[in-house]
């Protein structure tokens, strides 16, 4: 009595297409990714080694490390988080916790959601304008730095303003009916639980701001540098920039060299990702609700 | 704020209206509550009760489109009052919320929040902190049960040790008044008999105004009830002879369950 009926059977068979079909598609979609990071550690792999990772060029870039690239652009994402992670913050809590709910506060909402979207060579425009002329930091890391930051600053907002909304309003409402101000109450209980989104955000932006070229490239990122810079005012070299200059702008350059530089690009952000992927669970795991 | 101020009332509204944007959810209360009565909140659904009881601690203006009219005095002051600073307010009338709402942090910082707080910079001795935890701890009859887990996230409790907990992190700021909103609406018979049996402990120590839906526990667990019904306050007698000889025709209705 239990047996399928013909209804059951197309039901049945349509299942196992929609299955096929979405599954082909996801796989479409690693394939690309898979073949990017195959080329790269085929192609690039053989080049790592300590003297590539840590000597400066030589021979007009053609052989030698990256050494300088590797540092600058380490160096351009802590100035940038220096900048756009007290700011960010601030401003999603101010935004959440104490902006009056009008219109007023969802323009700037939105204003903000927009600012994510402007091309990152609109950003370096700006950048070349405010920082380089205007406040006469020159071409630096400065400048290039502040560039980033105000890149992803829009990102940083969101995800603190995400995370700050989604500790739960009771906690919110206990404190302040024990006579908590709302600073109070921000400090000892809403940061505590936002913390691990925020700084999930926070390495997601990281990992952005380091592939990054169009932002540096008018403002700080210099072509090639033989020393490495001193202080914020000087110029300094970048991996992304680097990748640009090695892989189009330098005849005779040995195949292997742009690949390997790719591959250092990639193993930074993927590293940054893992970790951030790797913070949340840790901190999801220790809070409980 | 000092002390009572020679009065005997606890809670005293006049001619209290409250609208939320044009809709007026409280007409001309009248309220007289005496310093350390129980008294409970009954009427149906949507007829205010937790507006009224909001009202009584200023929560309710966190909502920008709540417009009040009268006066709420509480302890002989009136906490609508320009210089009044709502800290203050708070700090003399504590609410308990329908649901259980610890915060995420240790049992012993739960109980100590507000003491801390209000205790300003100066951090109170380690000897004197204990005292206060397990004194709070013990007026709702909860000390056994977790003296030995005051580290634990208080999140990890029983809801009935929950709501307790969020009793007892109430009074080591010594609230005058304690408001409660179905306090037992979440927990199971057991669990809502053991708070009751707390809130009728706490007697006499502090006004407690309950709102509640169950008619047994109105009867069992208060000195005096309200009822209400449409905004309005229709009757506020002794709990006794509310229940048995109730003097409105809707208060018999809604005792009976006519009202549903
Ligand atoms: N935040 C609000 N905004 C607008 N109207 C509200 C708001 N809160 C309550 N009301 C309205 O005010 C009236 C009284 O609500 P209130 O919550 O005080 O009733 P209640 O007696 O506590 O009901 P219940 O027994 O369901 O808890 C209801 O008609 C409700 O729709
Ligand atoms: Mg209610």
């Amino acid at each position: 009595m239990f047996d399928a009926s013909p209804l059951n059977r197309r039901n049945a068979r349509n299942e196992m297409l929609v299955r096929l079909l979405l599954g082909a598609m996801t796989g479409l979609l690693v394939l690309p990714v898979l073949l990017i990071l195959g080329t790269l550690v085929y192609k690039g792999g053989p080049i790592i080694s300590f003297e590539f990772l840590f000597t400066s060029p030589t021979n007009g870039m053609t052989a030698g490390g990256i050494f300088p690239a590797l540092l600058g652009t380490i160096f351009l994402v802590l100035v940038a988080l220096l900048a756009s992670v007290p700011l960010g913050v601030a401003a999603a809590i101010y935004l959440s916790e104490y902006a009056p709910d009008n219109w007023f506060t969802r323009a700037i909402n939105l204003a903000i959601i927009n600012l994510a979207g402007v091309p990152s060579i609109v950003h370096a425009l700006f950048g070349v304008g405010a920082f380089v002329i205007f406040f006469r930091f020159g071409t630096s890391i400065l400048a290039a730095s502040l560039t980033l930051a105000i890149m992803t600053l829009p990102v940083v907002i969101v995800a603190t303003r995400e995370s700050l909304q989604a500790v739960p309003q009771a906690f919110r409402e206990a404190c302040w009916n024990m006579g908590a101000t709302r600073w109070q109450t921000i400090r000892r209980v809403v940061l505590p639980n936002a913390v691990s989104g925020i700084l999930t955000g926070v390495i997601l932006e990281v990992s952005r701001t380091a592939g990054e070229t169009a932002p540096i490239m008018f403002t700080g990122a210099a072509f090639f540098l033989p020393f490495l810079p001193q202080s914020v005012f000087d110029q300094t070299m970048a991996l992304s920039l680097h990748l640009f200059v090695v892989s189009t702008q330098v005849p005779g350059m040995p195949e292997e060299l742009p690949f390997g530089v790719a591959l250092v690009l990639i193993c930074m952000v993927l590293a940054m990702n893992s970790l951030s992927i790797a913070l949340r669970m840790y901190l999801r795991g220790r809070k409980r609700w | 704020m000092d002390a009572a101020g020679g009065t005997e009332l606890a809670i005293r509204t006049r001619k209290l209206n409250l609208w939320y944007g044009t809709f007026q959810a409280l007409f001309d209360v009248d309220l007289e509550i005496r310093h350390g009565m129980i008294t409970s909140l009954i009427g149906p659904s949507g007829c205010g009760k937790s507006t009224l009881l909001r009202s009584v601690n200023r929560i309710n203006e966190r909502l920008g489109y709540v417009r009040i009219t009268g006066s709420v005095d509480v302890l002989g002051h009136d906490i609508y009052a320009p210089e009044v600073e709502l800290v203050q307010v708070r700090q003399q009338v504590g609410m308990v919320f329908q649901r259980p709402n610890p915060l995420p942090i240790s049992v012993r910082d739960n109980v100590l929040f507000g003491y801390d707080l209000h205790a300003g910079g100066r951090r109170k001795s380690r000897a004197e902190r204990e005292e206060v935890l397990e004194d709070a701890l013990r007026q709702v009859v909860l000390w056994d049960k977790v003296k030995d887990r005051l580290d634990h996230k208080a999140t990890a409790l029983s809801l009935e040790e929950q709501q307790k907990l969020c009793i007892a992190r109430l009074l080591p700021v010594k609230p005058g008044v304690l408001l409660m909103d179905e306090p037992c609406s979440a927990l199971d018979p057991r669990g809502t008999e053991a708070v009751e049996e707390l809130i009728w402990e706490l007697r006499g120590r502090y006004t407690i105004l309950i709102v509640t839906h169950n008619m047994a526990q109105a009867r069992r667990a208060s000195e005096e009830c309200i009822f209400m019904l449409l905004g309005k306050v229709i009757e506020h007698t002794d709990t006794a002879e509310m229940f048995v000889t109730p003097r409105h025709q809707e208060t018999a209705d809604y005792i009976e369950g006519r009202y549903g």
